[in-house]
């Protein structure tokens, strides 16, 4: 699957069929900070992510003074 | 996974509350969270103006659109900080909120009113990006407020700005900073209410709301919160948070409850000289407020070669 991840925008290939949680334990990625989006919807932790998708990982901690 | 209230397919899960929703109960759920975060602090009746401080980002959209759809009247404000393409940006997203929702948003630009801007007038004034960017915030927001005759300003700082906010003040035990961190500060003279009402609301769940409601915001960070200290506490919290989910809110409200009430005459010392600032008449214990040192400071550098706007007034947008 085709992943999309920020902060810097880039694109990477991961083998699927996924779990999201799997997913983003491979990526050393904490799931308090993300959303993950596959074809244009969230998704839940435990879905299973097909190999031909397209999933966005988007960052969901904003910086700066409060 | 289900929706915990429908069956439905779930979109989102909220580990700390053990639960699912599909969008529709997402959705409902957020919108109860505000609406009963603003009723168990009194924030504001269904007469009141509230300003909403709009950044472009995912929280404070999330919330101007949650109080509109809870009926409050609110307007939005956006500050023009001189990002580059940052601010740019995030402004087009403020606009086009607004113009979507039929909401009044109106707009001061730093640059063109103030004559500096934040990345340039920082340094000059010897503050952080990030310290010269919230200060001028603080100090614009309120004089807006003032000025607009509005009896509330509302922020859209979520469950994870006041866990890592608190996360700091408590490794320094600041405990002036601590009495005024709460999610509701009361008028005073010179001062409007200020309220924080997406309290309950984590980042994620703010940033869910936006792409569920397909509400379009700014993703991008702004380039000026590199090396943060804020950032740093959120990634240390969130490290702590997926191992045992639920620990930032019991962080941050068992300090409401049990922590908030011992350290709150800290925070009212020091309101004790204030006296009008001689340029713009905000509230200060110094000389000259804050805000219009920095202001001059900026301007000074600016002049020796920065680039020094031009002086205009605030604009205002449908
Ligand atoms: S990251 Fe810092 S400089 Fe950028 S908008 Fe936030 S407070 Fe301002
Ligand atoms: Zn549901
Ligand atoms: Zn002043």
């Amino acid at each position: 699957m085709k992943v999309l991840l920020r902060n810097p925008s880039r694109e990477i290939e991961v083998p699927g069929p996924l779990r999201v949680h799997a997913l983003l334990e491979r990526l050393d990625i904490n799931r308090e900070a993300v959303l993950v989006i596959s074809d244009g919807t969230l998704v839940t932790g435990d879905a299973v992510l097909p190999p031909e998708v397209t999933v966005e990982i988007r960052p969901v901690i904003s910086g700066g003074a409060l | 996974m289900k929706c915990r209230a429908c069956s439905r397919p779930a979109v989102i899960d909220i580990r700390r509350h053990n639960t699912a929703f599909c969008q529709d109960c997402f959705v409902r759920h957020c919108r109860d969270q505000v609406e009963r975060t603003v009723h168990a602090y009194d924030m504001f009746g269904p007469d009141d103006r509230v300003l909403v401080a709009v950044s472009g980002g995912k929280d404070s959209l999330a919330l101007w659109d949650i109080l509109l759809d809870l009926g409050v009247r609110a307007d939005g404000l956006y500050l023009g900080l001189g990002i580059g393409e940052y601010s740019d940006a995030s402004g087009r997203y403020a606009r086009d909120f607004a113009s979507r929702r039929g909401a009044k948003l109106v707009e001061v630009d730093i640059p063109t009113t103030f004559g500096f801007d934040i990345p340039t007038g920082a340094p000059a004034a010897r503050r952080t990006p990030c310290s010269a960017c919230g200060l001028s915030k603080r100090h614009l927001f309120n004089q807006a407020a003032l000025d607009g005759g509005y009896d509330v300003v509302a922020t859209g700082h979520n469950l994870d700005d006041e866990a890592a906010v608190l996360f700091g003040n408590v490794l320094r035990w600041d405990l002036a900073y601590l009495g005024r961190q709460l999610p509701v500060l009361p008028a005073d003279d010179g001062f409007a209410r200020k309220v924080k009402p997406l309290v309950r609301l984590s980042e994620r769940e703010t940033a869910a709301y936006c792409v569920l409601k397909g509400i379009e915001y700014i993703v991008e960070e702004c380039p000026m919160a590199e090396g943060n200290r804020h950032l740093g506490y959120k990634g240390a919290l969130n490290d702590v948070e997926v191992r045992s989910p639920g620990s930032k809110a019991a962080f941050y409200f068992g300090f409401l409850e049990r922590v908030a009430p011992l350290v709150e005459t800290h925070a009212t010392e020091q309101r004790a000289d204030l006296h009008p600032c001689p340029e713009c008449g905000s509230p200060t214990v110094s000389e000259v407020c804050a805000f219009c040192r920095l202001a001059e400071k900026a301007r000074r550098n600016a002049s020796r070669g920065g680039h020094p706007p031009e002086t205009d007034s605030s604009t205002e947008h449908r």
